[in-house]
């Protein structure tokens, strides 16, 4: 009988449910965008087709790499720290942090592209184009916005769990906090993984 | 079923890079209607793969989770597909 073990798993699993049930919500906020944008993408076929080829498909792939491959460093940090390797973890943190900040700043550049040739909500460029890549670009910024939102508080919580890990409040015993956030960091990474055929694949 | 190994994790991530190689080959060949069905069905394998390794669904023993995550997918395929459909055969009234 070992109630400190016992109770900490315990926590831990009801951590990770709730864990769960918030990313439930997170799942249905994207949800009701992807609908918009399915809804509008039917209403304005050829607008949506003509804005689509504004978009570099290189850099929506190279994004893509960066993001699976920053999934692929938290996966592994996740694991490191379950097996008492936190120093090694933690290095696998940072390389998640640095790659986040690269998909972010593609994305920066992007959108500072976009902006330059007046193709953000409210241009008079883009009202020339008509309602429907209007539409278009107003779903774009949401969409990626609010997804680099994510990206951000993403990094951000994965910053205060090394901070954590430094003060040994997160190790191998009581990995929950970085599991969590962790879980967190994949949603993001899937949220991408829709969005890129949407915006930059489909024509 | 235990968590991946080091090298079971390098699996999963090339299989999610070639997964991304074929879509995006898939896109750029003159498909039509036919792209769009291949690159959503891309992007759900890719999210199985995520979702069941790197979030660990594939050992997960609470049942609470493993219903919960079926069952908002199912929500998602409801709300967005009755209301995309309802959308399509409104018929612009």
């Amino acid at each position: 009988m070992s109630g400190a073990g016992t109770r900490g798993r315990v926590d831990g699993d009801r951590g990770r449910i709730g864990m769960w049930l918030f990313m439930s919500t997170e799942a249905l906020l994207f949800g009701g965008l992807f609908l918009l944008y399915a809804v509008y993408r039917w209403r304005f076929p050829a607008p949506f087709h003509e804005a689509s080829l504004e978009l570099s498909r290189t850099l929506g792939a190279l994004n893509t790499v960066v993001l699976i491959t920053s999934s692929l460093a938290v996966a592994l940090a996740v694991r490191e720290l379950r097996e008492g390797r936190a120093a090694l973890a933690r290095r696998y943190l940072w390389a998640m942090i640095a790659f986040g900040c690269c998909f972010l700043a593609i994305k920066a550049y992007e959108w500072g592209e976009k902006i330059g040739r007046g193709l953000y909500p409210g241009a008079a460029a883009l009202a020339a184009r008509g309602p429907g890549q209007t539409l278009y670009f107003g779903l774009y910024f949401t969409m990626t916005g609010l997804h680099a939102l994510h990206v951000i508080v993403g990094m951000s919580v994965i910053g205060w769990v090394l901070a954590l890990m430094a003060g040994g409040r997160v190790d191998a015993e009581r990995p929950i906090k970085l599991e969590n956030a962790g879980l967190f960091w994949h949603l993001v990474d899937i949220v991408w993984i829709f969005l890129f055929p949407l915006f930059y694949l489909i024509t | 079923m235990g968590e991946l190994s080091f090298h079971g994790y390098i699996a999963v991530w090339a299989s999610l890079l070639a997964l991304t190689a074929i879509t995006v080959t898939a896109a750029s060949l003159d498909l039509g209607a036919a792209a769009i069905a291949i690159v959503l069905a891309v992007a759900a394998a890719k999210s199985s793969l995520v979702l069941l390794y790197f979030m660990h669904l594939r050992e997960e023993k609470r049942v609470i989770i493993k219903v919960l995550v079926p069952l908002v997918i199912a929500l998602l395929a409801v709300f967005i597909g009755l209301t995309y459909t309802d959308v399509l055969y409104r018929g612009g009234g």
